[in-house]
Order: C-alpha cells, then sequence, then structure tokens
C-alpha cells in the first residue's frame, strides 16, 4: 500500500493492458524481424541507400533540434520576464500548436511555402526574384515547419525550469556588477540546463518519428526513417524487413534518448 | 569605462534574445494566422494575400460527406478512448503516485514508454499481434491501440496533481471514522479532478490527432479525421481544407480556453 492510503493493486488493471497490448507486440516485432536470424538486419547495415535513410531522419532529428533551441529558449526567456498578461498571451501562443492537429498545422506551411505562398508573393512584390521560389519540398522548408511544429516541446520544459529558478539570482548577479552575458552564461543557462536536456529530448524523439509534416512539406523525393517502415509494411507487404527497420530506428532513438537522459542526471547531480 | 561596457552589454543581450524570441513569436503564430485568412478566400487556390473574402469554403464543409464521416469516426474513438484512458490511468496513477517503492517506477516506467517509442512501430507491432490472435481491425482494436499511446497523457496529469496533495487531509479524513471510499469520493477526487480534467483532455486530443497508429489498426470502412485531411491534401490543395482547420482551431482554441479556467492549463503542461 502506497503512504497515501491507496492500494497498489489500483495499478494492475492499466499495467496487465500495456502488457498485452504494448509490450507482447514489441516482442512480436522484434522476433519477426528475427525471421531466418539477422538476414533483415544485415540487409538494412548492408545498403547503402537504408543506412543514409536513417543518417538523414537523425540528422533533421538534431537541426530541428537545435533550430528549436535557438529560438526556443529565448522565447522561454521573454515569457519569464514578461508582465502578466504578456505571459498569459505568450503561453496561450505555445500551447495552440502543441493541441492542434499536425494535419492542420503544416497545412498552414504549404499555404505558406508554396508557389503562390506568402513567402513567394511577398519576394516577388518587393523584386527580389521574377518567379516563384520552391520552397516546398525542399529541406530548409522542412525544418522551418517541424521547427514550428515541434517548438512547444521545447519551450514547455524550459518555461518550467526558469520558473523553478526565478528571477532573483541573475539580477543580483547583475547588481553585483556582472555583464548581461556573464549572467547568461554563468547563471541563467546553467540553472535551465536540466529543462534544455528534457526540451532537446522531447524535440529530437517528436521530429524523428514524425511523418506527416515530411510527407506534406518534404515531399516524396526525402524518405526518411517512418515513412520506410510505412513503404515496406503497407505498400510493400514486406513484414519481416519493415519489423526489422523499426527495431533499427527504435534501438536509434533510444540510444539518443538514453545519451540524453544521462546528460540530464549528471546536470541535476550539479545543480 | 566599466560603466559603459555594462550598458553596451545589456543591450546587446537584449537586442539578441529580443529579436530571437520576436522570431520565435511570429514563427508560432503566423502560420495559424494565415490558415485563417485563407479559409475565408473567395477564390479557388491557397494564394495569399486571397483575391477577396467569403464564407464559400465554410459553406462547402456542410457539403463534404466523407470529411463529415471521417470526424465523426475520429470523434467517437476518441471519446471511448478518453473514457478508457481515465478509468484505467487514475486508478494507476493512485497506486504509484508517491509510492516509494521500486516496483512503483518500474510501473511509471512502464505506463510512461509508449510516449518514448516511435508510435509507427507500435502500430505495425500491434497490428502483427491482432493478426497473430486472428483479432480482425474494427473500431476496437483502433480504440485499444489508441489509448496505449494515450493513456500516459492522463497519468502523468494525475500523477503531478497527487504529488502536491497534503497527506494530513487523508489522515484526518481516516481520523475521523470516514472510510477510504468516502475519503476518495469527497476528498482526493475533488482535489485533483482538475489534473484528471487536464490529462483528460490532452488525452482526448492526441487520439482524435493520430495517425501512426491508426494507420495500421482501422478497418477499410472506419475513415479518420487526420488521414481523410492528410491524403487529400497529398492528392490537392483543396480549399475546404482550409475552412475545415479553420474550424478546428476556433474549437481547439474555445476548449482551451475553458480548459485554463477549470484547470489551469497553462500551469500543468508546463
Amino acid at each position: 500500500m502506497s503512504p497515501a492510503g491507496f492500494d497498489g493493486r489500483l495499478a494492475w488493471p492499466l499495467a496487465a493492458f500495456l502488457t498485452v497490448l504494448f509490450v507482447a507486440p514489441l516482442v512480436l516485432l522484434v522476433g519477426l524481424s528475427l525471421q531466418g536470424g539477422f538476414g533483415n538486419y544485415a540487409k538494412f547495415l548492408g545498403d547503402p541507400f537504408s543506412v543514409s535513410v536513417l543518417g538523414d531522419t537523425m540528422r533533421l532529428g538534431g537541426e530541428v533540434t537545435v533550430a528549436c533551441l535557438v529560438f526556443g529558449f529565448p522565447y522561454a526567456w521573454l515569457h519569464q520576464r514578461a508582465p502578466g498578461w504578456g505571459r498569459a498571451v505568450l503561453t496561450l501562443l505555445v500551447l495552440l500548436p502543441l493541441l492542434t492537429s499536425v494535419v492542420v498545422r503544416t497545412f498552414a506551411w504549404i499555404v505558406v511555402l508554396g508557389r503562390q505562398g506568402i513567402v513567394n508573393s511577398a519576394l516577388q512584390g518587393m523584386g527580389v526574384i521574377d518567379g516563384p521560389l520552391r520552397l516546398l519540398y525542399s529541406e530548409a522548408g522542412l525544418v522551418a515547419a517541424l521547427t514550428q511544429v515541434q517548438m512547444p516541446l521545447m519551450v514547455l520544459p524550459i518555461i518550467a525550469a526558469l520558473g523553478r529558478t526565478g528571477p532573483d539570482l541573475p539580477d543580483a548577479a547583475g547588481m553585483l556588477g556582472a555583464g548581461a552575458w556573464r549572467v547568461f552564461r554563468t547563471i541563467t543557462l546553467p540553472l535551465a540546463l536540466p529543462g534544455i536536456v528534457a526540451g532537446c529530448l522531447l524535440t529530437f524523439t517528436a521530429s524523428v518519428t514524425a511523418f506527416i509534416t515530411q510527407s506534406l512539406v518534404g515531399g516524396g523525393q526525402m524518405l526518411f526513417m517512418p515513412a520506410y517502415v510505412l513503404q515496406q509494411a503497407l505498400a510493400l507487404g514486406n513484414m519481416p524487413f519493415a519489423s526489422a527497420i523499426s527495431v533499427i530506428f527504435l534501438v536509434a532513438v533510444l540510444v539518443v534518448v538514453a545519451a540524453l537522459s544521462a546528460v540530464g542526471r549528471r546536470v541535476r547531480a550539479y545543480g | 569605462m566599466a560603466r559603459q561596457r555594462i550598458g553596451w552589454e545589456a543591450i546587446s543581450f537584449r537586442a539578441v534574445m529580443g529579436g530571437l524570441a520576436g522570431l520565435a513569436v511570429v514563427l508560432l503564430a503566423a502560420p495559424t494566422v494565415v490558415v485563417l485568412i485563407v479559409s475565408f478566400t473567395s477564390g479557388l487556390s491557397l494564394r495569399f494575400p486571397p483575391p477577396g473574402y467569403s464564407l464559400r469554403w465554410y459553406v462547402a464543409l456542410g457539403d463534404a460527406g466523407q470529411l463529415q464521416f471521417a470526424a465523426w469516426n475520429s470523434l467517437k474513438v476518441a471519446l471511448a478512448v478518453t473514457g478508457l484512458s481515465v478509468v484505467l490511468g487514475v486508478s494507476a496513477s493512485l497506486a504509484i503516485a508517491r509510492s516509494q517503492q521500486a516496483s512503483a517506477r518500474v510501473l511509471d516506467a512502464l505506463f510512461m514508454a509508449p510516449l518514448v517509442l516511435p508510435a509507427l512501430a507500435f502500430g505495425l507491432a500491434a497490428l502483427m499481434l491482432f493478426t497473430a490472435l486472428g483479432v480482425g481491425v474494427s473500431p476496437m482494436t483502433l480504440t485499444l491501440g489508441h489509448t496505449v499511446v494515450c493513456v500516459p497523457f492522463v497519468v502523468r496529469n494525475t500523477v503531478a496533481s497527487l504529488q502536491q496533495l497534503d497527506p494530513a487531509l487523508l489522515e484526518g479524513s481516516a481520523s475521523l471514522g470516514a472510510s477510504r471510499l468516502y475519503t476518495f469520493r469527497r476528498v482526493v477526487l475533488p482535489l485533483i479532478r482538475p489534473g484528471i480534467l487536464a490529462g483528460g483532455f490532452i488525452c482526448f486530443m492526441a487520439s482524435f490527432d493520430n495517425i501512426p497508429v491508426s494507420l495500421f489498426l482501422r478497418d477499410a470502412a472506419t475513415d479518420m479525421l487526420p488521414i481523410r485531411m492528410w491524403q487529400d491534401l497529398e492528392g490537392k490543395l483543396d480549399v475546404t481544407i482550409a475552412a475545415l482547420s479553420g474550424v478546428l482551431i476556433v474549437a481547439t482554441v474555445g476548449i482551451m480556453l475553458v480548459m485554463e479556467r477549470l484547470t489551469g492549463l497553462s500551469k500543468r503542461i508546463a
């Protein structure tokens, strides 16, 4: 029994539910991928195309995570320094994309980046370019769209971390004569590190596992791991190979998650 | 001299941070605003700015039978998923919140695991399980699959509100002769209700918006809204989707404001 006075057995229904419907399927997935030994894994790892898909996926995740951090941290900083109403508006603004459908969020980017979209209209209107640029179906466009789609996952943990430490320490350091950049480097940033690590973890996993934005903004020419799984499983019906791709993808994500969690623990130990 | 340097530092720091934060605000807000504006276009394309304004695409939504059918399916599944997740999730949260036992930490990791693993890999795995068991895909398998990936939101929010509960309240209630069930109903439940509501809301939105699990676990007759919209957009850039997006955005903002009032949603998610 837990100290709050509730029976530990209350956890059994959900534990049983997830064992049957989450753990068992994953065991099955690994089992199917090993059908006929490690052949499916060897096929993936020996195929330069497959390996490049994995590399592209991880690189995209890294790029989006960095972009989210570069814009997300100042956003969280502004949120902490804003007066009450400004804070409410900034909170609403960051929550809205988190709760609206990912198709809707991505659709917005088609409107912005399309041939007759807002960026092309503006650039043509200013006479910077003659014909419309191809922004849709480019990697830069994809990174921009994913950055907006995933930024809330970076901003919210940093807001929480900044909120825990409060503005007093940086203010005190400033009064004692430390310059603004030095306060930022030696106080604000280290104190926010647990939030930054948590944000990076969430943003990275969400951007590598997403595929709607990739398919609509990235177009058919860029292939990433989730779409690769889908293609093999649903279009080609090659279940054992699709399982092996899934397992490799899963392990790759888990390695990054474990590495970031280890950094997070070390950071918290210092704090 | 020193003072001047500090002045410069402060200005450059504020300029860089403020500039980036301003860009972030535009980046976050602009796409939503652009979709809302385009949805009122009188034209046939997604041109921005629109050539004129009208409600024609919102009117067209009334005749979009396929989209309505898909929306209705998504709504039904999301409601069932939320109900199931709240029952399973709240009960499990009561058991693991505040518990110091190692088993509680293991269970907590199990309950949160579906959030970290790629949902698409889970969808594929779940399809294999149902196939192996000889269970055909149906709205039932869809509901079960969605629940796996949505229940963590309920657990996380309920556990957080249970951790803020003062144990003295429970002891006080018990020492005054209340039964465990009575204490739960009259003391615990009212105090953790905002956490359950917030978790249930996020769980509902996550199910309504889910694509990766639905792709594998729905049957041909069960068209889901996000998949329908996705496939419509792959084929042609339909302005009806802009109007539908407008409806979804307004509905989301509306529910968000209500939830903020009821549960202080923003403080919970952060």
